[in-house]
C-alpha cells in the first residue's frame, strides 16, 4: 500500500536532489547558487515538516488550545533563512568579482582563461 | 490514510514541478523570477504546517530580498546561460539518483507526517511548551525560544549576518576593478 | 525615471506603510508571529524599494551608508550589551531575569532589546548589501 505519510520526505528528497544536480552538473555560477537555494529550502522544509503535530496549531499560547506544533524546528529554521540570504549575498558578490576579473561566469570558460593566463 | 491533507499534497507537488522548471530554464532572469514563486509557495506550505514565523520570514526573504539580490547580480553579469556548457551529463544524474534512492530507502524508518509520538516531540520541545508561560511570560513560544532559551544561538546568527555584510563590503565596496585576467584586453600591463 | 509616475505615487503611499508594518512586526513579536528577523527584512525591503524607484543617489542621501554601517554593528553591540548588562546585574550571560524586579518583566525587557538589536542589524545589512551591489553597477559602467 502506498503510504502517503512519508510524502513530505519524498518531496524534500526530490528537491534536495534537484538542487544537488544543479550544483554538480551546471557550469553557470548563478545557476549553482539557485541550486543551493533549492537545496536550502528542502532542508528547511524537512525540519518544519518534522515539527508538525497532527491536529496542532501554531505555537502561540492561547486559551483553550491543547496541542501545539513543535516550536524548536521553527526557531532553528527562522534564523537559518536570514543567515542563508546573507551568505548567498556573499556568494553573489564573489560571482560579480569573478565576472569582473574573467569576463565570464561559466566554469569552463574561466578554466580556459586561466589556462591562457598560465601559458603566457 | 489521511495523514497528509490534500492541500499539503497539492502544494508539495507544485513545489517539485517549479523546481524542475527552474533547472530546465536557460534564461536566468526567468529562473530567478520562478525562484520567487518557489519561495512564496514554500511560505504557504510553512503556513499550513503551523510554522507561521518561518512562513513570514520565507515570504519576506525569499520572494523579496533574495530575488532582488539575484536580479542585481544578473544586471552586473550575464542573464543567459550559455547552451554550449549546458549539455546533458549522465554521471551527475546517476550520482543524484543513487543518493536520492538511498535517502528514500531511509525514509521508511522515519515517523509518519504529523505523528505526535515521533521522537522530536519528546525531548526539549514539551519543556518549552509547558514552561514558557511561567518562565518567560510571552505568548509566542518561537520568540521565547529564539530570544531567551536559545539566546546564544541567535547572537551567533546575528554575528554571522554581520560577518556576511562585512564580506560583501570587502568584495564589492571598493572602487578598484581588477582587470588583470580580462580576456578582451590580454597582456596590457603587469605581465607577471 | 520620470516615466514611472504610477509606481512613484503608489510607493510614496506604500513605503511608510511598509515601514510602519515592520515596526509593528518588530514590537509585536512577543504576542504574534514576527520578531527582529522578519521586521529587519521588511524594513530593509522598504529601503530597497525606495532605492529601486527613486534612484540610488536619493536613497543614499536618505539612508546614509555610514549610518547604516554603524547600525549593523550597533545591533550586534546592543545584543551583546544586554548580555553584559545581565552579568553586571549578577546573572548569567543573556539571563534576562535580573534585568527588572520581576523576572517576567526582566524577560520582556530583555527579549524586546535583543529583538531590537537583531532587527537593526538585519535591516541595515539588507540595505547595505543591496546598495553595495547597486553602487557596483554605477562605478563599473
Amino acid at each position: 500500500m502506498l503510504d502517503l505519510g512519508l510524502y513530505n520526505y519524498w518531496v524534500v528528497i526530490f528537491l534536495m536532489m534537484t538542487g544537488l544536480y544543479v550544483v554538480i552538473s551546471r557550469g553557470n555560477l548563478i545557476k549553482k547558487v539557485i541550486g543551493l537555494n533549492i537545496f536550502q529550502v528542502s532542508v528547511i522544509m524537512f525540519y518544519v515538516s518534522m515539527g508538525k503535530v497532527r491536529g496542532g496549531t501554531a505555537p502561540i499560547l492561547a486559551e483553550g488550545i491543547e496541542v501545539y506544533s513543535n516550536p524548536l524546528p521553527h526557531v532553528l529554521m527562522l534564523t537559518a533563512i536570514v543567515v542563508g540570504v546573507a551568505t548567498s549575498a556573499v556568494a553573489l558578490a564573489l560571482i560579480v568579482r569573478i565576472k569582473e576579473a574573467y569576463g565570464t561566469i561559466e566554469e569552463d570558460e574561466i578554466r580556459v582563461v586561466e589556462g591562457e593566463e598560465e601559458a603566457r | 490514510m489521511s495523514d497528509l491533507p490534500g492541500i499539503h499534497l497539492v502544494l508539495f507537488t507544485f513545489l517539485a514541478v517549479i523546481a524542475i522548471a527552474v533547472i530546465r530554464l536557460k534564461d536566468l532572469f526567468a529562473a530567478v523570477m520562478l525562484m520567487g514563486i518557489f519561495s512564496l509557495l514554500s511560505a504557504s506550505l510553512f503556513t499550513v504546517m503551523d510554522a507561521v514565523d518561518v512562513a513570514f520570514t520565507e515570504a519576506a526573504v525569499g520572494a523579496g530580498i533574495s530575488t532582488i539580490l539575484m536580479l542585481a547580480t544578473l544586471a552586473l553579469t550575464d542573464s543567459e546561460e550559455h547552451p554550449a556548457h549546458n549539455r546533458f551529463r549522465v554521471v551527475p544524474l546517476l550520482a543524484v539518483l543513487a543518493t536520492g534512492g538511498a535517502l528514500v530507502y531511509a525514509t521508511f524508518d522515519m515517523p509518519r507526517y504529523g505523528d505526535p509520538s515521533a521522537p522530536i516531540h519528546h525531548y526539549v520541545a514539551p519543556h518549552y511548551l509547558e514552561h514558557t508561560d511561567d518562565d518567560i511570560g510571552v505568548p509566542n513560544i518561537v520568540t521565547a525560544v529564539l530570544a531567551s532559551y536559545r539566546g546564544y544561538d541567535t547572537w551567533g546568527e546575528t554575528t554571522v549576518i554581520l560577518t556576511a555584510c562585512v564580506g560583501v563590503l570587502l568584495l564589492l565596496g571598493g572602487h578598484a576593478v581588477v582587470e588583470r585576467f580580462r580576456r578582451t584586453t590580454p597582456g596590457q600591463e603587469d605581465g607577471e | 525615471m520620470t516615466s514611472h509616475v504610477i509606481l512613484r505615487v503608489l510607493l510614496k503611499l506604500l513605503i511608510p506603510v511598509i515601514m510602519l508594518f515592520a515596526l509593528y512586526v518588530q514590537f509585536h513579536g512577543d504576542y504574534g508571529p514576527g520578531g527582529g528577523f522578519q521586521a529587519g527584512v521588511i524594513f530593509g525591503a522598504g529601503m530597497i524599494l525606495y532605492a529601486l524607484i527613486f534612484g540610488l543617489e536619493p536613497a543614499l542621501r536618505v539612508f546614509s551608508p555610514n549610518v547604516l554601517r554603524t547600525l549593523v554593528a550597533a545591533g550586534v553591540m546592543l545584543y551583546g550589551g544586554v548580555g553584559v548588562a545581565t552579568i553586571l546585574f549578577g546573572g548569567n550571560f543573556l539571563d534576562y531575569d535580573v534585568l527588572a524586579h520581576d523576572p517576567h518583566h526582566g524577560q520582556h525587557l530583555g527579549i524586546l532589546l535583543v529583538e531590537l538589536g537583531v532587527g537593526l542589524t538585519v535591516a541595515a545589512v539588507m540595505a547595505t548589501i543591496f546598495f553595495t551591489f547597486a553602487g557596483r553597477g554605477r562605478t563599473d559602467a
